[in-house]
């Protein structure tokens, strides 16, 4: 099955490469993997979606973690969560076709952002089902181009941004001698 | 470079330094002794500035020595060996023993040259992206651009290098930052690793889960691994054994962590492990795996593997946890406080019926022991080594191998009484580690008689580091169980290829001009009677001395479990007063 994990990482060089080798290292297959700024600037987020059973993700979650740079790893897969995935797509859109393509962007709130004589291009966001539904209803007008995000997701509620607050205060936990106390 | 090290002396807080110097300071104040390295342009300006330090410099013949030294240095002593090297060639090299700590859990700090920060990615003379090559392999593993960053970064190597499950990590500076200045402050410069957890610690109900199951047993086995003597935990694992009464199967790298001689000790499991050993593992109904892995060499085919015992994993690494074998317990932080929680709580039990099968099982098999079969004329390397022990256990003798049949024989013939007193490349399997870690080994406990004992094969993997032996003047003994073969090679394919001996016959110099010309003294034996005055000549010689033990040319090393086979499914030594009816 498809987990998702959030997973919050400290802003340096380097540190997407360390996280994907991990993956390719201990043969876990990357669904989907986005990464980006946070309200912090010493901290990266990512969103990783991985194909594994039970016992594998929380395998996956335990060599996370074995990494240094690593800050905190949540797997919301069972979690309430919103998740969001975008897509822009350009859709072949001749005369006839175009009031057609347009009404099935309205329908799933998608948005025009550029228009040419044989073409349109739409900007949707959403669940990756909801992009898929789309997507499908647009393929037999011909889909010329399409790029994808992948998913960024975010636990409902206030406790993902909690989390990494204390695992931050750990950092002064750090006695004299280097021998560091955090849980 | 003196006049800095004076300021530094005087004014205790902030002095302007080189990095290089800030380098040599660092581990100085790590509590570095020693470092095994080989220089190179990169790393230029850090050995301009090794003069400064009080830090000895042991000059290697290759880098790959040289990491393996720091191995052994660490195996010997507990503390963080550390290897230095230039960048390109000279970091690459030391892939291979950075890959054997890692398999090891080996704590050591790999410091390499770098080319300048402006050259980084240009393809420069003797550039190579060490970090990545390296990031697979190391716990983790830093690029220092600027002066400012190196007192820090080796602060932080050595902390995580040593901390929780042990590894090594690589420092690669730059050659800017070697020569740049900066305000050196070491209390400013304290690890920052804000998302670094080496200490988690088990939850209470997970206790009282494991004592139910060590209480409800009938026939436990403990599995004592590596993690007791990285732990220190040897006194706790008895006293919990032998309040318990629980037998006590040991992996290679567990060796020594447990007394060979204590009436609870088994003797090693797995592929080469003593048929009882197997045989109690899958009979057994509970396993208590204390700072083990599960690797594939101990379990032989998981789907078959101890099919009816619960299990109790002790271990410091939650990605260990269910990642071979399946248990029912995980008990993840350091073995020592778990076992210090676990132990008031463990009541003493009444196992003499497992242990009285235990003991029927063992006298089953020594009936096969080579040790007792009638002698035939010819040199067994199990001779050669169970002569070995008989001389040298007196002492606290160290004893290094490399990896193959020897490696195996001295796994079972050389009873190991203390912890450190085998070092040995485990999960890599690395030829040629011997000769290098016991130079390792013999500089970080002067005092203790250190033994190589290393196949022809892998002997020449390295052996380019007698120089160094010499050079050093460090009485280390080297025992080379000469088959004329790549002997474990030969015996796969002796059992699995049909005999069909492809690039496993070696043809070898001539070991003792090979000694001779190193200066270093050397004998050869061919004979029984031979082993033990030879050892005793080695001992009383005030220098290194090399042996060449000519052994038996097709020997195997029995019992074996094949790759992929059930654990308790062994190929046992053919024996004339046993009859092979009795093996299945």
């Amino acid at each position: 099955m498809l987990n998702t994990f959030m997973v919050y990482v400290e802003n340096k060089p380097g540190v997407l490469t360390r996280v994907a080798s991990l993956f390719r290292r201990r043969a876990f297959n990357i669904d989907s993997l986005t990464v980006g700024r946070t309200e912090k600037p010493e901290v990266s987020r990512m969103t990783i979606t991985v194909d594994a059973d039970r016992d594998q993700a929380r395998r996956i979650e335990a060599n996370l973690y074995k990494l240094v740079n690593v800050l905190l790893v949540e797997n919301i897969t069972n979690q309430p969560a919103i998740i969001r995935d975008l897509a822009m797509i350009r859709v072949a859109a001749t005369h006839e076709a175009r009031s057609h393509v347009l009404e099935l962007a309205n329908v799933f709130r998608a948005r025009v952002v550029d228009v040419a004589p044989e073409s349109l291009t739409l900007e949707i966001t959403g669940a990756e089902e909801k992009i898929d539904g789309l997507l499908d209803l647009l393929r037999p007008y011909g889909v010329l181009e399409m790029v994808r995000t992948g998913i960024v997701a975010m636990r409902r509620g206030s406790k993902s941004s909690e989390a990494v607050s204390a695992r931050e205060s750990a950092v002064a936990d750090i006695t004299d001698d280097g021998v560091s106390y955090s849980v | 470079m003196t006049d800095q090290k004076a300021t530094l002396t005087t004014s205790k807080n902030k002095t302007t330094m080189t990095g290089a110097s800030i380098l040599w300071e660092c581990l100085e104040r790590e509590g570095v002794k020693h470092v095994f390295g080989y220089p190179g342009g990169a790393i230029l300006p850090a050995y301009d500035a090794l003069k400064g330090s009080n830090i000895h410099h042991i000059l290697v013949r290759h880098e790959q020595g040289a990491t393996h030294m720091a191995d052994g240095y660490s195996r010997a002593s507990g503390e963080v060996g550390v290897a230095v090297a230039t960048s390109g060639p000279g970091a690459t090299n030391m892939v291979t023993g950075i890959a054997t700590a890692m398999l090891d859990s080996s704590p050591i700090v790999c410091i390499t040259g770098q080319v300048g920060s402006k050259l980084i990615g240009s393809d420069a003379f003797q550039e190579t992206d060490i970090t990545g090559v390296t990031l697979p392999i190391t716990k983790h593993n830093y690029l220092v651009t600027h002066a400012s960053e190196v007192a820090r970064t080796i602060r932080e190597a050595f902390y995580v290098a040593k901390s929780g499950r042990p590894g090594p990590v690589l420092v690669d500076i730059t050659k800017d930052a070697q020569q740049g200045t900066c305000e050196f402050d070491w209390e400013a410069a304290k690890p920052q690793l804000p998302g670094y957890r080496p200490d988690l610690s088990p939850a209470p109900q997970e206790y009282e889960q494991a004592l139910e199951l060590i209480h409800n047993s009938k026939r436990p086995v403990i599995l004592a691994g590596h993690g007791i003597i990285i732990s220190g935990a040897m006194r706790e694992v008895r006293d919990f054994a032998e309040r318990a009464g629980i037998p006590v199967a040991l992996t290679l790298l567990g060796l020594g962590a447990f007394p060979a001689s204590h009436p609870l000790n088994l003797g090693m499991m797995g592929m080469h492990g003593e048929a009882w050993v197997n045989h109690m593992i899958q009979e057994a109904d509970l396993l208590l795996a204390f700072g083990m892995r599960f690797d594939d060499r101990v379990t032989g085919n998981l789907k078959t593997y101890a099919p009816n015992a619960k299990k109790i994993h002790i271990e410091i690494d939650p990605a260990e946890i269910n990642k071979n074998v399946k248990v029912d317990v995980p008990l993840v932080g350091d073995l020592r406080e778990v076992l210090l929680e676990l132990m008031p709580k463990v009541e003493s039990i009444d196992r003499s019926e497992w242990l009285d099968h235990i003991d029927k099982l063992k006298g089953d098999s020594a009936v096969r022991d080579i040790q007792n079969l009638p002698d035939s004329g010819h040199l067994y390397a199990a001779h050669v080594i169970n002569d070995l022990w008989r001389q040298t256990r007196d002492g606290k003798t160290i004893v290094v191998t490399d990896v193959g049949q020897h490696q195996m024989w001295e796994a079972q013939y050389y009873k190991h009484e203390h912890p450190r007193t085998l070092i040995t490349s485990g999960g890599l399997g690395t030829m040629g580690f011997a000769l290098p870690a016991a130079i390792g080994a013999k500089v970080a406990c002067p005092d203790a008689e250190v033994w190589v004992i290393v196949g022809d094969g892998g002997f020449q993997m390295t052996m380019c580091e007698l120089a160094t032996l010499v050079q050093e003047n460090l009485k280390i003994h080297i025992a080379i169980i000469n088959n004329g073969f790549l002997g474990m090679v030969r015996q796969w394919q002796e059992f699995f290829y049909d005999r069909n001996y492809a690039a496993t016959p070696l043809l070898n110099p001539d070991f003792a001009k090979l000694a001779d010309a190193y200066g270093i003294r050397s004998a050869t034996v061919s004979e029984r009677s031979g082993v033990v005055p030879t050892v005793e000549a080695a001992r009383q010689h005030e220098g290194p001395m090399l042996i060449n033990f000519k052994v038996e040319q097709e020997d195997t090393v029995y019992p074996m479990v094949a790759a992929g086979a059930a654990l308790h499914d062994m190929i046992r030594r053919p024996s004339p007063i046993v009859e092979t009816a009795e093996d299945e």
